[in-house]
């Protein structure tokens, strides 16, 4: 296997949630599209630390999920604020800081 | 590490045959992440889209086994397959407006979007094929969950650390942030 076939699918995988982050309207799931980059990252990571042969890219591997949880649970709450104060999680609404 | 490079050498002999199997396994879950990645940033259906991220994840948790790494493997369909998504449904359900559609943003900011992720995509392609084209994954040793652990309480313990303040941290924030007063 060629290190940059894993690489090459997590970039994909990157691009799309680029993708998903700019072109959704949805709070939530704009949400789902930055698990979705943090997943390509540590698929990067992962192969990275098996192509040196170090634990070092598994560790920060768990980092990255504990920290996407962490994110998850956060963000989450600010929907859910956003929700009660506007009755919708419409992003392109939430536009008052705007000149 | 000698054990290591022997194991590279002999592999590099018999690579052939031997690395078909986790070939075609690749092949196959890639393909499934990076359309179910696609339909998931463009189907209309909320929960749809959560239900198309449980394939994605259950597609790199199978990569991560792929690699040698059981341990993160499991982790991830834990943590995310098991908690993450459900908060996510909890999320998309809580928020009853949102639960039906989202077209997303119209034509030319949507356009835009799709020349951005191409864009990136052409710039790490073109970074990765200049640098790792000829790096190989010679057969490696799957690291042990016992070697995962030494290292993060020697190594890593500093940022081990400073994670659990961070997770203690943004779970008190979120309750504070979505209580009710």
């Amino acid at each position: 296997m060629f290190l940059n076939q894993f690489l090459l699918l997590s970039a994909v995988l990157f691009s799309i949630g680029v993708y998903g982050v700019l072109a959704r309207r949805n709070g939530v799931l704009v949400l789902m599209s930055i698990e979705l980059i943090l997943n390509a990252v540590n698929i990067n990571l992962v192969a990275f630390g098996a192509f040196r042969a170090s634990v070092g890219g598994e560790v920060f591997a768990l980092f990255i999920i504990a920290v996407a949880a962490a994110e998850v649970g956060v963000g989450l709450a600010m929907v859910l604020l956003l929700y009660r104060n506007r009755r919708s999680i419409d992003l392109t609404q939430i536009d008052q800081l705007r000149g | 590490m000698t054990v290591l490079a022997a194991l590279a050498d002999l592999d590099r002999l018999t690579s052939d045959e031997f690395l078909v199997a986790q070939n075609v396994a690749f092949a196959v879950m890639a393909i499934t992440m990076v359309i179910s990645a696609l339909r998931m940033v463009t189907t209309r259906n909320v929960v749809h889209a959560a239900l198309y991220l449980v394939i994605v994840l259950a597609g790199v948790a199978g990569i991560f086994i792929l690699l040698g790494a059981e341990f993160v493997g499991v982790t991830q369909v834990m943590v995310y397959i098991g908690a993450i998504v459900v908060l996510f449904l909890f999320g998309i359900m809580l928020t009853k407006g949102s639960f039906g559609e989202d077209d997303g943003v119209s034509g030319e900011k949507r356009l835009m979007a799709g020349l951005v992720g191409l864009l990136v995509f052409g710039v790490m392609t073109a970074a990765l094929v200049d640098s790792f084209a000829t790096a190989e994954l010679s057969r490696f040793a799957p690291s042990t969950t016992a070697e995962i652990a030494d290292s993060i309480f020697s190594d890593y313990i500093i940022p081990f650390e400073a994670v659990s303040v961070l997770l203690l941290a943004a779970l008190i924030g979120a309750i504070v942030v979505a209580r009710r007063d």
